[in-house]
């Protein structure tokens, strides 16, 4: 799995390339390019407002860009109208129709492709059997469940075998075990009918679980975009680690450079850190990692997850000490959160079972490979 | 025994407030349907003249307004200016409220706020306004004219009912239909108009009611074949007969069914 880059981008299945859209007075995406390989599930995961449904949206049909080109399997489809591109969506509030039986919803969709009545009905009970919903054919959408609104939503939208399938928040209105739940379905139905699927969620475990390739995007531009691996543990920039989950955030200004390791002078001392990847890499090697320019003296923030600092000695640069102020029990670990005398604060997961007592010392810990050093934003 | 007391005295408030309240409604019914209830009475009058004393009833005047042509050939063309304008008031009406509803653009408030303003517009105004086009036209009035100014009276309405039922998940369902492959018209019949037909119906049960009940244009714009009510104010020129009472009493509960219709129509809507 490599990043396509514009030059390879007739390759991609979905291709967005310098995508804008402006309404009067504010401005919903600029310039955001993002290509896709056939059959990838992608989760685009942003705060509200940071234009990951606008971006859906445009993939969908349903609004115009005011500029750039949108490409599926290589042909433009910047002008269709939703009917004509090869995409279907669900929607958020699934926008089944209501006077219309389970199965009529799914038949829907193969009608207007013409399909004889045997073929229809053997491909709703095909898509019925998939979304696991056998025996409801005949019922009608107001009998159903929320979960099961939602597969009924999926079942019409998979019909009609799109190559692209758009999700909008589908999960939203779902309580914690059924969505749970439905990303496993998601998964399982996205490997077993191999099309690429394109999510919209603001819940990053739920782009954990499903993604395989995250694109992070705030004020209508990719932050990130990668693996959920690399993303999570080797953000590109400030936001797409703060987005991504808690960090202990150190501030510096780089002192020097060695490879990709990058030294960062901090308030607690020299720190050794990786660089940062550029967004769209997909690993942390060194080839993704080449395209920053560091200078000496810049400001930076070393980036470190509450799982990778220890308190043991010998676990890597110890970065001072810390007063623990408070504790939260979280079944399998405890969060630790703790202050420095310059004011810098740590959080960090610690087992439940040598938990350092509030108002005690400790010294945290990290490896130079568990530490990202990310530029400063300046906002 | 001083708490039941004092519950004693509560109770006794409480069945005053309550006669009270009843008293008051049965007296706001009686003003509403104590005419009503007279015409119907009198219609079953078994003497020349509609007033009391009441000397028994009989259906004499029902089989004699059932017998006269006049009237029943009014009847025929009420059903079918009622109809035909409910119709067409409603398709127009909902395909304006669909379009305010779905597309955003400049002057959006002036077309709504021009579309409902033949309700505020007396029906004389509206009569007369139309008899001058028509001999300005040198169009003779006719039934046609009737139903066109029962359009023009009704559309407003069936409008403002559609325009109410319009919500932003049907908009969501509409889009998905579009996704699907669907186009406009077919989106349109396969999707907005079953989920809003309650809406649609009592819209046009509704503009059917007022028409058939509608006198003054009626009276202004039709010459040969006029509709019920011109045809009731023709008999009553000549003097109260209690055949007028009955066709009177038929036209009430005919427009009383189909109003509860209506209302029921909507109602289910609201609670689903």
């Amino acid at each position: 799995m490599t990043v396509l880059h514009p030059s390879s981008a007739s390759s991609a299945h979905l291709a967005v390339e310098a995508v804008s859209k402006h309404y009067p007075g504010q401005t919903a995406l600029e310039t955001v390019s993002l290509h896709v390989e056939r059959g990838r599930y992608v989760v685009l995961l942003g705060p509200s407002g940071s234009g990951k449904t606008t971006l859906l949206s445009l993939i969908g049909g349903f609004t115009m860009p005011s500029s750039g080109i949108i490409r599926i399997g290589g042909q433009d489809v910047t002008d269709l109208p939703p009917a004509k591109r090869p995409t279907t969506t669900v929607f958020q509030d699934y926008a089944l129709f209501p006077h219309m039986t389970v199965a009529a919803n799914i038949e829907f969709g193969l009608k207007l492709r013409g399909l004889k009545a045997d073929a229809r009905k053997a491909r709703v009970a095909t898509m019925l059997e998939l979304v696991g919903l056998g025996q409801h054919g005949e019922r009608s959408i107001q009998a159903l469940s929320g979960g099961q609104r939602q597969r009924v939503a999926l079942a019409r939208a998979l019909a009609v075998k799109p190559e692209i399938l758009l999700l909008d928040e589908p999960l939203g209105a779902l309580d914690l075990a059924l969505r749970r739940q439905m990303q496993d379905e998601l998964h399982r139905i996205q490997r077993q009918m191999n099309r690429t699927f394109v999510h919209v969620t603001h819940d990053q475990e739920e782009a954990m679980a499903l993604a395989d390739l995250i694109v992070v995007m705030s004020h209508g531009r990719i932050e990130d975009m990668g693996p959920p691996r690399r993303v999570y543990l080797r953000p590109a920039t400030r936001f797409a680690a703060t987005f991504m989950g808690e960090s202990t955030q150190i501030e510096g200004r780089i002192h020097g450079q060695d490879g990709q390791s990058i030294t960062l002078e901090t308030e607690i001392g020299l720190l050794r850190g990786m660089a940062a990847p550029s967004s769209g890499a997909m690993t942390d090697s060194p080839a993704d990692t080449q395209g920053r320019i560091w200078r000496t003296g810049d400001k930076a923030v070393a980036i470190i997850r509450p799982e990778n600092i220890r308190t043991a000695p010998e676990s890597g640069q110890a970065m001072g000490q810390a007063l623990v102020y408070e504790t939260v029990f979280q079944g399998n670990y405890v969060r630790v959160f703790a202050r420095s005398e310059t004011g810098q604060t740590f959080v960090l997961h610690s087992p439940a079972r040598e938990v350092p007592a509030s108002g005690s010392t400790i010294t945290p810990h990290a490896l130079m490979d568990d530490i990202t050093i990310v530029p400063a934003q300046e906002d | 025994m001083n708490t039941s007391q004092k519950r004693g005295a509560g109770g006794w408030k409480q069945l005053a407030c309550k006669g009270l309240t009843a008293a008051y409604m049965a007296a706001c019914f009686c003003f509403i349907f104590a005419p009503v209830a007279v015409l119907v009475l009198f219609s079953f009058q078994d003497g020349r003249l509609p007033v009391p004393p009441f000397h028994g009833p009989t259906l004499h005047w029902y089989a004699q307004a059932l017998a006269n042509d006049r009237l029943l050939s009014a009847m025929g063309h009420s059903f079918l200016v009622g109809a035909g304008s409910a119709f067409l008031s409603v398709v127009l009406g909902f395909l304006a409220a669909y379009g305010l509803a779905r597309y955003r653009f400049r002057g959006q408030t002036l077309v709504r706020s021009i579309l409902v303003l033949p309700m505020a517009v007396s029906y004389l105004i509206v009569g007369m306004g139309l008899l001058v086009m028509a001999s300005w036209l040198n169009i003779a009035p006719s039934l046609w004219l009737v139903c066109i100014s029962h359009v023009v009276i009704n559309m407003p309405l069936a409008f403002a009912i559609c325009s109410a039922q319009f919500n932003p998940a049907q908009v969501r369902m509409e889009m998905a239909a579009g996704d699907l492959g669907a186009s406009l018209p077919r989106v349109l019949l396969q999707i907005t108009v079953p989920m809003m037909a309650p809406a649609l119906s009592a819209a046009f049960i509704l503009c059917f009611t007022l028409s058939w009940d509608e006198f003054l244009t009626a009276f202004l714009l039709s010459r040969f074949d006029i509709t019920l009510p011109v045809a009731i104010w023709g008999l009553l020129r000549g003097g109260l007969n209690p055949q007028t009472n009955a066709i009177g009493s038929m036209v009430f509960f005919g427009a009383a069914a189909l109003a509860l219709g209506a209302e029921y129509l909507m109602f289910r809507k609201k609670s689903s």
